[in-house]
């Protein structure tokens, strides 16, 4: 066992954890944080997906001591804490129908955002790109790609608006 | 998954120091998308992992003295597929880098993983073999540099003894009018590990096939050059049936095996295909500079 203090949606959390354990176990198993999915374990799905300073990465995959010193963003810490406003993607998942089942969802917008942050305009081709390594066992890819061109549209007019 | 100690080096010798320690009983750790995987399914089982992870000096991409390049083995993929400098003038590598696993694995991956796990089907692996890419090996007796296509020695296994460490990849200046392609080809679109790949690095002068190199990826032991297939063309003219001839002679060299992504007679068609196209591809890009 290990003591491990990860930073985690902008809050430190200390947590005794095996050597080896995944972030994904440690998330979803010490912390509670279930919002983050294990589908496959195995590095096939994306479902496991969170971001790590920034970047999406399979938490599955990843060391809970190899993610500590970074900045660690789940599902739970997409939405404005304050406020409780979900984030345009979020939105756009709910408005347009983005989830069937639910379990590759916070892979597919965790994903999606980090694209939209990287690129503001996306086109088609590259939401697919972008969302290559995210599995939908319900096959909802079509609405899920429009989803997110959908809230690019939304916060780039958010964006104008502000200015 | 079983609990092995896992223990953090701060720099090469420490690594290495570390390593030593434990015998043959540590493995090393950088980006863990390989290694993890392994552990989960008992496919290996160590006393001690050693992350890799916290040495910041192996992660890096630069120019050498002669116009070369130097990564880091602790280089993740994403910063290789979207460096300029490696689009601009190594750009076979760039391609590969691109086109291995999904996102996120290529924010995790590194260089030195992908080579150290060693399999055959090694996306990095062709591309280097055909820029003539050497292996910088650190020991605690000092440090060697190899020729790449003598690193790999069979699947998941490379020359690195106990208490070895691939530190750098280092590519030699490449010449003007040389172009390359790297081809991968998958079941589907998406993330996929190759059925084969193919890559091709040549340097023209006017018409002629000055220097030609072919490797190929998932089709033997080891990702492996193409040398009698390269043969064919080097130093001849521009010639279509001698790119079929040198694809067939590209297939000839292969010996791959009937797996679930393909069997072996469809990998040896495809290298002949491949290999035409992958030679057409390069050739055009060297025309264009």
């Amino acid at each position: 066992m290990s003591k491990l203090t990860l930073r985690i949606n902008e809050a430190d959390y200390e947590v005794d954890a095996a050597t080896t354990a995944t972030l994904a176990e440690v998330l979803r198993e010490e912390l509670g944080l279930t919002g983050t999915k294990m589908m496959c374990n195995e590095g096939e799905c994306g479902a496991c997906t969170v971001l790590i300073d920034g970047r999406p990465m399979l938490s599955c995959m990843t060391l809970a001591i190899d993610a500590q010193n970074k900045h660690i963003l789940t599902i739970e810490g997409l939405a404005d804490t304050g406020t409780g406003r979900l984030h345009p993607i979020q939105n756009a998942f709910v408005e347009k129908s983005g989830m069937q089942c639910g379990v590759c969802t916070p892979g597919m917008i965790l994903t999606a955002k980090a694209l939209l942050d990287e690129n503001p305009a996306p086109t088609e081709e590259d939401v697919r790109h972008a969302l290559s390594g995210n599995l939908c066992r319900c096959g909802n890819y079509r609405r899920i790609t429009e989803c997110v061109l959908d809230a690019a549209d939304k916060m780039r007019r958010e964006e104008k608006d502000d200015k | 998954m079983t609990s092995p100690k896992c223990l953090t080096a701060r720099s090469v010798e420490e690594a290495l120091s570390l390593h030593s320690q434990y015998g043959g009983k540590a493995h090393f750790v950088s980006g863990g998308t390989d290694i993890i995987m392994q552990l989960k399914r008992g496919e290996v089982l160590p006393e001690c992992l050693i992350r890799l992870g916290e040495i910041r000096e192996l992660d890096f991409i630069e120019k050498d003295e002669t116009g070369g390049l130097k990564i880091g083995a602790l280089t993740p993929l994403i910063k290789i597929a979207n460096s300029s400098l490696i689009q601009s003038k190594f750009s076979v590598l760039a391609q590969a880098a691109g086109m291995l696993g999904t996102p996120a694995i290529r924010n995790q991956a590194t260089l030195g993983g992908n080579l150290c796990n060693a399999a055959p089907s090694a996306d990095m692996a062709p591309s280097l073999l055909v820029l003539g890419a050497k292996a910088k090996v650190v020991g605690r007796e000092g440090a060697k540099i190899v020729p790449l296509e003598d690193f790999f020695v069979g699947p998941g296994q490379t020359i690195l003894g106990q208490d070895h460490l691939l530190a750098e990849v280092q590519i030699p200046n490449v010449s003007a009018h040389s172009g390359g392609a790297y081809l991968k080809e998958k079941r589907r679109q998406g993330a996929d590990l190759a059925v084969v790949g193919v890559a091709v690095w040549i340097v023209l002068e006017g018409e002629v096939l000055k220097e030609v190199r072919i490797a190929l990826g998932a089709v033997a032991p080891t990702p492996l050059r193409a040398k009698k297939a390269e043969e064919i063309l080097r130093g001849k003219r521009m010639d279509q049936r001698l790119f079929e001839k040198s694809g067939q002679g590209a297939s000839a060299e292969a010996s791959p095996i009937d797996d679930i992504r393909g069997s072996a007679d469809y990998r040896r068609e495809l290298v002949a295909v491949l290999t035409k196209r992958a030679v057409t591809q390069a050739i055009q890009q060297a025309e264009g500079r």
